[in-house]
């Protein structure tokens, strides 16, 4: 299609033009988002209440995930929103081809972040740090401090997992717009929904750039 | 009726909307298959009124097993346990399945497009997501009810909930978790079409009261919910995997849950009194022929209220191990949250100063809401006060001071709402005399359930008992006899309002000449809710006082 092509897609009848539906759309992703940070919340109220009571025993928690591959992992998730700025640049270039194109980069970079969070999952797995029946961490004995162990790796999965999720559901929104965006509106969404999803996807982004210093760096470095 | 286009105040746009009648919202698609796939916004609040009002006689089953077995002092009508699980019910009900949805779900989406002047939400799929999913959410809390029953109390305190209960308790937090998402949706929604869809001229100091409430109201449903939900997750692994996030057996901490679980749970007390002041704000003016006394701090006060909110959870737990130092800041911070609930009082009452008072039902109702919410809030600073607290915590008194706040404050004020804007919403005009009667006896029957609870409270009677000393038994047989006087008063509108719906006459487009936008349109209005977009001229509650 040509750049010129100046087809929006369909105005819903409680919008007065596309410039407020756009708008709307784009305020309603913020107030979720603002609605999905204090989902997040608990989880970090937790955290400072093991930091507070279990100093010790979060520091050798900490020790026992795998630094190389959360900062790999890190470097994988900030290359995948650089992908997804540029598709919403593009976008906005109403060049749908190319946003498509990245779209598929972003998405390809979330699954490999998927993959590799796996990889380490299945790793502490296998070293009994899933908290339950089966918790035996291979350095700590006395109760209080499995405890804090436990504790800590409770929030881990809790908190890797609840991101986990909400990166599948970017890949999906990532993998629907890369195959919608071929339709040219109305059939096909507007240029407006990949700044939409690049902010939901910025988001979980941000969100990750948060638990990498709580959960791999933080409580490691000295004794 | 002349008066309604006359008093037509605030729309100058030249048209007469009574001349050209579109069909309205409730002509066309009569299947129930339309209804519920329909986006408009009228209509998905007539199914969330079916469906709240159906959990609030159900919630209500329960409080009356609750005040039968009470009448007693002996437990001989139902085992400690099926008590236990009856007040759980009932509190769960009542919370999340009628009080959170009430007065947004129902009146609020019918109103807030037409108020701002609007064709329809921003999302209108997503409001009708929102109202599948509190039907889902509905559904699971049902199940678990039925199932065997839940008997942690709403509060699901750990390790009560986490460790020792034997019922169902996962499934009834799933419910709430599913419940709590419709309401962060509706929240949203709100949110965004306040902001986007106001018509030309509508600047944000010319909103009714009941928009801006309602605009509070959504940002805590957006910021207070996720955390509960988050909360109740963690509740539910600790109870699956016994690992110890709560209970300090297993190295956890029941005081990290009531934060918490407070932090939502003490704004969402807001979440069901904010709307009920707004509902007030629209129907005093109206009744009382006057601008609504300082508006602008009305607005203030609406956000402020939403603001301190946040700030005050800690005072759940002045006796249960938190610091006395944060006592005391959520002590003065509980205090802050009298004074802009206290201007709003005051303005309500001067509102009515020298204005021409007509004592229509729905204004009973809302004067009803004024006193009931006074008394409520004032002994709600009874029990911000720390050493008070000692005294006070977990007995009736605090029962007594809530149900001020939740059903004498906001079940008066959504039944008034509901009597407001019924020929609005319904085109028909009920009968003003049962109208009155059922305002009367509700408004006596709720203080002779509920005072005398101030008085057990205070003489030292704990909650959540299903026996107690015979010496309690007066206040106990008092306080019984009130709820069959309230069972009776809530069950008249269901009859009169129903009967309307049939019989009554029809209603002109602005029965009150009321000031506001939703009466410029229709009673019924038409899908798209007005004939000509509006476009807003004056200031709110432009009331003038009729000469005696």
């Amino acid at each position: 299609m040509s750049p010129h092509d100046t087809s929006l897609p369909p105005l819903e009848p409680q919008f007065g033009s596309h410039a407020q539906q756009d708008f709307a759309r784009s305020f309603g992703m913020w107030v979720f988002l603002s609605s999905e940070l204090l989902f997040f919340g608990p989880l970090l109220f937790g955290y400072l209440y093991l930091r507070m009571h279990h100093p010790a025993a979060t520091g050798m928690a900490s020790r026992h995930t795998d630094m190389l591959l959360g900062t790999v992992n890190t470097a994988v998730l900030l290359t995948s929103s650089f992908c997804m700025a540029l598709a919403g640049h593009a976008a906005q270039e109403n060049e749908r081809r190319r946003a498509a194109r990245l779209l598929a980069l972003t998405a390809l970079l979330g699954v490999a972040f998927l993959a590799i969070k796996g990889y380490e999952w299945h790793q502490e797995f296998g070293e009994h740090l899933f908290p339950g029946a089966g918790f035996r961490p291979d350095d700590a004995t006395d109760p209080a401090t499995v405890h804090g162990i436990e504790l800590f790796f409770l929030l881990y999965f809790a908190a890797t997992g609840l991101h986990a999720l909400h990166l599948l559901i970017g890949v999906s929104a990532c993998v629907w717009l890369m195959l919608v965006l071929r339709h040219a509106p109305p059939r096909g969404p507007g240029n407006e929904a990949v700044d939409v999803a690049g902010l939901y996807w910025h988001f979980v982004d941000v969100v990750w750039i948060v638990l990498y210093p709580l959960l791999y760096l933080t409580a490691r470095s000295g004794g | 009726m002349t008066s309604a286009q006359n008093d037509a105040s605030i729309v100058d746009d030249g048209t007469q909307p009574h001349e050209r009648r579109d069909p309205s919202y409730l002509v066309g698609g009569y299947r129930l298959i339309d209804w519920l796939t329909t986006r408009d916004h009228k209509r998905i609040a007539v199914l969330y009124s079916i469906s709240i009002t159906f959990f609030f006689f159900l919630g209500g089953v329960a409080a009356a097993l609750i005040r039968l077995e009470l009448a007693t002092p002996q437990g001989d009508l139902v085992s400690d346990d099926t008590y236990n699980k009856l007040f759980t019910a009932h509190g769960i009900i009542m919370v999340w399945l009628f009080l959170i949805p009430s007065i947004p779900a129902v009146l609020g989406n019918f109103l807030m497009p037409l108020m701002i002047g609007a064709r329809d939400l921003a999302f209108p799929r997503l409001n009708l997501a929102s109202w599948y999913l509190y039907m889902l959410g509905g559904a699971i809390v049902l199940w678990a009810l039925l199932a065997g029953g839940v008997d942690t109390g709403w509060t699901f305190y750990t390790p009560f909930s986490t460790m020792f209960s034997n019922s169902h308790v996962v499934a009834a937090l799933f419910g709430v978790l599913v419940l709590g998402f419709s309401s962060i949706l509706t929240g949203l929604n709100f949110i965004v079409s306040v902001h986007t869809l106001r018509a030309p001229g509508l600047g944000w100091f010319r909103l009714p009261l009941f928009v801006w409430a309602n605009y509070a109201t959504s940002l805590i449903l957006v910021l207070a919910t996720p955390v509960l939900a988050m909360t109740l997750v963690l509740v539910a692994i600790e109870r699956l995997f016994q690992v110890g996030i709560f209970d300090p057996a297993l190295g956890g901490d029941p005081l990290l849950f009531q934060h918490l679980f407070w932090f939502y749970s003490h704004p969402a007390v807001y979440i069901m009194v904010l709307p009920a002041m707004g509902v007030a704000s629209e129907i005093i003016p109206c009744f009382a022929r006057r601008p609504v006394f300082g508006y602008r701090f009305m607005a203030y006060a609406i956000l402020a209220i939403a603001v301190i909110g946040f700030l005050v959870w800690g005072h759940h737990m002045f006796v249960s191990g938190q610091s006395m130092y944060a006592g005391m800041v959520f002590s003065l911070l509980s205090f802050l949250v009298a004074i802009p609930s206290a201007i709003k009082v005051f303005n309500w009452t001067a509102t009515l100063y020298k204005g021409s008072i007509r004592f229509s039902a729905p204004m009973l109702y809302a004067l009803g809401f004024v006193g009931l919410f006074t008394i409520g809030g004032l002994t709600g600073l009874f029990l911000a006060a720390l050493a008070l607290d000692v005294h006070l915590s977990d007995t009736y008194f605090v029962v007594a001071h809530f149900h001020y706040i939740m059903v004498g404050g906001s079940v008066m004020a959504y039944l008034g709402g509901i009597h407001f804007w019924w020929p609005k919403v319904t085109g028909r005009m009920y009968s003003e005399t049962w109208g009155k009667i059922a305002a009367i006896v509700i408004f006596a029957g709720f203080n002779l359930t509920f005072f005398p609870q101030y008085l057990l409270g205070y003489a030292g009677m704990p909650r959540r008992y299903h026996s107690y000393p015979p010496e309690f038994q007066l206040l106990h047989v008092l306080s019984s006899a009130g709820a069959v006087t309230l069972a009776v008063g809530y069950l008249l509108p269901l009859g009169y309002l129903a009967w309307s719906l049939r019989h009554g006459a029809r209603a002109p487009a602005n029965p009150w000449r009321a000031t506001g936008l939703e009466w410029q349109t229709d009673s019924p209005p038409p899908e798209h809710n007005f004939a000509t977009p509006p476009v807003v001229v004056r200031e709110p509650y432009d009331y003038t006082p009729e000469s005696p």
